[in-house]
């Protein structure tokens, strides 16, 4: 009995393996780095970048057949297992297109991969959150490490502008969301999403959960910086370190889209009108917002800020559908949205000239002669994050709107298109700056690690049309298992 | 008919393995640049030699579907499904016969990224073609816009001086008018529960349905047409982009405006088609006079050319929308008579441009004096653009004004003012540039056209004058097919009708 206790607790937690080990390699490493000094960050980066692929290969292979954990509070679905998958490349992605810029930025700290870690950690505990109390810690134990690594240029002001705007709002949304889960948890007697959904029925909907949906659904947008809560994204996004705003901009935008969905299906499903309107007004607002906004940038980190809250509103209205169409779509555009935001930013990381980083857009001019591949790619990952056929970005766009339609959203679907229209603008305007103006000065030659980065997103934009099968058919068995 | 091998698809995707090559060349030198250009060429020879197999092969007794091919991709019922039936196979082939056309006449006026700019084409020519070979609508969206991305880049960068104005118009008034047809498409897909043409064609959409899906393609079609009053795209596109641009534009883009009413909005949507024919009515007439008078005002070539477009595409949509026989043969032949008429008298622009590099009407004058030949080919296409009996364009007029007549005597009428206003503008043009005394000091050393353009020109007066001559072998091929869709469109008709009929009793 005594011998086949640990055997038992072991098999009871598998399914959180892929935490479990990201936490432990995190403090490993964080002694490694606090005993070996400054010297031990390229190795720390490595072994980070290793840690994170070996969690993505271990939730690839774990079974996920929606196994519950701590009372419920923890589950692992084909849906976790999806996200999880995709927001560990994401985070691995952004440390390995940190490198460069680091050693030039002389910031090469091995705390950094380290807080992408932990960060990471919270984002899979947002991903299987099944209960407002897991939600809410996992949501935390991403927050704080983005604060930090946000702040993370310590002799820039506006760098540590950035991290300060994004501590105070992100604590201000913190307080609105967990108002919200003590609203909902007093009309319902319950923080686990399966008993929320239970009490929260159509026939007996009362006001109190109501206000309690709404504070929970504006922090959940806060996090996926939806209008009207999206005002820190483009402070924080041009302030902060650009390989910073790489990763801000692919997985914690991922996890918390997936936090987002899981939420509302798996706890609200049976008020779905009540949450569906909010959806709506946010997404229409973030779509429009992003396509007009961006128009007056300069700064192209400002831009891709404004890029995202539009493409956050797309991914919106898959879930504004409500149904398992429209949470497959949602999947297909996070996975593209990530590889395509990967490509961009592996160029906007090589911008730089003798004299440093540029980041005005006026800048790529004439690049199509300069650097005639990376003028091509960054010119396809543009047209696709515009959403013209047949690149990738297309089918993203593609996926949504036929949930749309599929559950009767007409205005949203007509506000939907005529916003990528509006959006299709600003993507050219960069086209027609990298092809068809007089080239400025050549940039730096493109690291290595970042020509891979952007040659493997570019290749996956422009050929998923080939054989998009496969990823359809995973997010549809991921999206099932929402139901 | 029966052919072994997937033929469509090795037209479709034979230039893209063409750019490859093309991609692959290393280097800029003029030997790099000439192997581009000599791959061009051969690639768009090759691919139009096979799809006169198609033509040769074909089956004009029948309106199904030929050489079909299906495999599956995004899962669930949206296959990459290809075929053509007497109506597509016709623009397949006036695509990939003007290709290598628009590569020599690139050759020496295109200097700078010559690489790119074949590229491009080549792109372009695989977008087109599966346009008209698309049998899935999801595929033929795809095909649809992807043309935008090319056709931007061809403007934009070997365009003329308004070329960043030209293109960003020409992008997003498209894509405007395609993304309302997409949403369209995707009400199709749930409500029939397939994407598949040529289930959609014998799907029988709900009534008010209808009509929303029919506006939602016009918007589409409408703007690639270009129908008045959505047409401000096109003189700035015709005008800003390189020849070869133009020869594209005019000849193969504007025709899938016209393919797509005739593929989708009339026989899928035929009782919305038949409460709307008049509002088409309306816009043609208007197009026709309205552009036709915008034309005679022109002081630039290729505006004057551009304007009379949208007139010709007037009689185009007006004709399709008579559906009766002669309209709808007379529409399609129209198309493709203005493929070919409008890509000449581009080029004929072209050879002048590059000459003297200006489009101003003034500029010119007693060309005839040096250039006998050219003035020959130019008067050819002017002919056949003001539409004289014995040229490819009679053919195509008179029919949809027969068909139209049929339907509406005063559309008939009002139309028919737009021949003379053709004949007005066009002939002008032509006693500008051509006649009179050759006085302009530039205009002394002019020449005549060289080997390459004259190889260029023949094809198409000789295609010209033919088809003007002896229409069969266009008419013969669509008939079928035309039929078929008359009958669907009438039986689809009379079906609402006895419904209504039941209803009332």
């Amino acid at each position: 009995m005594n011998e086949t206790a640990p055997v038992s607790v072991f098999v009871t937690y598998l399914p959180a393996l892929p935490e479990i080990l990201l936490l432990v390699g995190a403090m490993a490493l964080l002694m490694v780095g606090a005993f070996r000094g400054e010297r031990s960050a390229e190795v720390v980066n490595w072994a980070s970048i290793a840690l994170l692929l070996l969690a993505a290969v271990l939730v690839a292979i774990m079974p996920a057949t929606g196994k519950v954990l701590f009372d419920g509070a923890f589950i692992v679905d084909s849906f976790a297992r999806f996200m999880k998958i995709l927001t560990l490349i994401g985070s691995a992605a952004a440390i390995f297109m940190s490198f460069d810029y680091m050693r030039r930025a002389r910031l090469e700290k091995f705390e950094y991969p380290i807080l992408i870690v932990l960060a990471t950690l919270g984002m899979m505990m947002m991903i299987s959150a099944n209960d407002l109390i897991a939600l809410y810690l996992g949501l935390e134990v991403q927050s704080l490490a983005l604060y930090v690594i946000a702040a993370f240029r310590t002799d820039s002001v506006r760098s540590s502008e950035a991290g300060l705007k994004y501590f105070v709002l992100g604590a201000l949304s913190s307080g609105m969301l967990l108002y919200g889960c003590s609203l909902i948890y007093g009309f319902t007697g319950t923080t686990g999403f399966s008993g929320i959904a239970a009490a929260a029925t159509l026939g007996q909907t009362n006001l109190g959960l109501i206000f309690g949906l709404v504070f929970f659904l504006a922090g959940l947008a806060f996090k996926v910086s939806a209008v009207p809560f999206h005002m820190w994204t483009p402070d924080v996004y041009e302030g902060a370190p650009t390989p910073v705003t790489a990763f801000f901009a692919a997985a914690p935008k991922v996890a918390a889209m997936a936090m987002f969905l899981r939420a509302v299906l798996a706890a609200f499903p049976e008020i779905t009108p009540q949450w569906q309107q909010i959806v709506v007004f946010i997404s229409i607002a973030s779509m429009i917002l992003g396509a007009f906004a961006a128009i007056g940038q300069t700064d192209i980190k400002r831009l891709m800020a404004y890029s995202s809250i539009g493409h956050m509103g797309y991914a919106l209205v898959g879930l504004a559908a409500g149904n398992a169409a429209g949470a497959q779509a949602v999947i297909v555009y996070l996975t593209i949205y990530l590889v395509m935001n990967l490509g961009v930013f592996a160029c906007i990381l090589s911008m730089r000239r003798s004299d440093g980083m540029v980041e005005d857009i006026d800048e790529l001019a004439g690049l199509s002669r300069n650097n005639p591949p990376m003028a091509f790619l960054l010119a396809m990952l543009l047209f696709s994050l515009a959403g013209i056929p047949p690149l990738a970005g297309f089918f993203a766009k593609f996926y949504v709107f036929l949930a749309a339609i599929n559950a009767g959203l007409y205005t949203l679907a007509v506000i939907g298109v005529l916003s990528s229209v509006v959006g299709a603008y600003y993507y050219l305007r960069i086209v027609k700056i990298i092809y068809f103006d007089e080239p400025a000065e050549k940039f730096e030659p493109m690291p290595e690690g970042l020509k891979a980065v952007l040659g493997v997103s570019g290749l996956l934009v422009i050929l998923f049309f080939a054989y998009p099968a496969p990823l359809v058919a995973a997010a549809s068995v991921a999206a099932k298992s929402l139901f | 008919m029966t052919i072994g091998w997937p033929i469509l698809s090795a037209i479709i995707f034979l230039p893209v393995l063409g750019a490859l090559f093309i991609l692959a060349i290393r280097g800029d030198d003029e030997i790099a640049v000439r192997n581009a250009r000599y791959v061009a060429l051969w690639t768009t020879l090759i691919t139009f030699l096979l799809s006169l197999v198609i033509w040769i092969e074909f089956d004009p007794t029948t309106h199904v579907f030929q050489f079909q091919e299906e495999y599956g991709w995004l899962g669930g019922s949206i296959n990459y499904r290809v075929g053509v039936d007497g109506i597509s196979m016709l623009f397949v082939i006036l695509t990939t016969f003007l290709m290598p056309l628009c590569v020599l006449a690139s050759w020496k006026a295109v200097q700078s990224r010559v690489k790119e700019y074949m590229v491009a084409f080549l792109i372009l020519e695989t977008l087109m073609v599966g346009v008209f070979c698309a049998l899935d609508l999801v595929v033929f969206y795809l095909f649809f816009e992807g043309g935008l991305i090319p056709m931007f880049l061809i403007i934009g960068v070997w365009g003329g001086q308004r070329r960043v104005y030209a293109s960003f118009k020409f992008f997003l008034y498209t894509l405007l008018g395609s993304v309302l047809m997409l949403l369209a498409i995707m009400a199709m897909y749930w409500e029939a529960g397939t994407t598949d043409i040529p289930a959609l064609l014998v799907y029988k959409f709900p009534v008010e349905m209808q009509a929303w899906l029919w506006f939602a393609f016009l918007a589409s079609f409408a703007v690639k047409m270009p129908m008045w009053p959505v047409h401000t795209w096109l003189p700035d596109a015709h005008v800003e982009a390189p020849t070869a641009g133009s020869v594209v534009l005019a000849a193969v883009l504007l025709k899938m405006g016209g393919y797509g009413f005739l593929r989708f909005s009339i026989p899928m949507f035929p009782l919305a088609t038949e409460q709307f024919a008049p509002l088409i009515f309306l816009l043609s007439v208007i197009a026709i006079i309205y552009t036709s008078l915008v034309a005679l005002a022109q002081e630039d070539v290729k505006k004057l050319i551009a304007y009379s477009s949208v007139a010709h595409m007037g009689f185009v949509t007006m004709g399709l929308f008579t559906l009766t026989t002669q309209g709808l043969e007379g529409g399609i032949f129209q198309m493709l008579s203005h493929g070919i008429v409008s890509a000449a008298l581009f080029l004929c622009v072209g050879v002048i441009y590059d000459r003297m590099h200006t489009r101003q009407i003034d500029a010119y004058g007693g060309l005839v004096n040096r250039m006998p030949l050219y003035a020959f080919c130019f008067m050819v296409f002017t002919m056949a653009n003001v539409g004289l009996p014995g040229t490819s364009g009679f053919v195509g007029e008179f029919l949809t004004l027969v068909g139209a007549f049929r339907v509406n005597t005063w559309v008939a009428f009002f139309a028919t003012t737009g021949v003379i206003l053709s004949a007005a503008y066009a002939l002008w043009l032509y006693r500008r540039i051509i006649f009179g005394p050759l006085e302009k000091p530039e205009l002394k050393g002019i020449t005549d056209l060289e080997t390459r353009e004259v190889v260029v020109m023949a094809p198409l007066v000789v295609l010209t004058i033919l088809f003007g001559f002896y229409p069969a072998p266009l008419l013969d091929v669509m008939a079928v097919s035309v039929q078929n869709l008359i009958k669907n469109y009438e039986s689809a008709l009379a079906a609402a009708q006895q419904a209504a009929l039941a209803m009332a009793r």
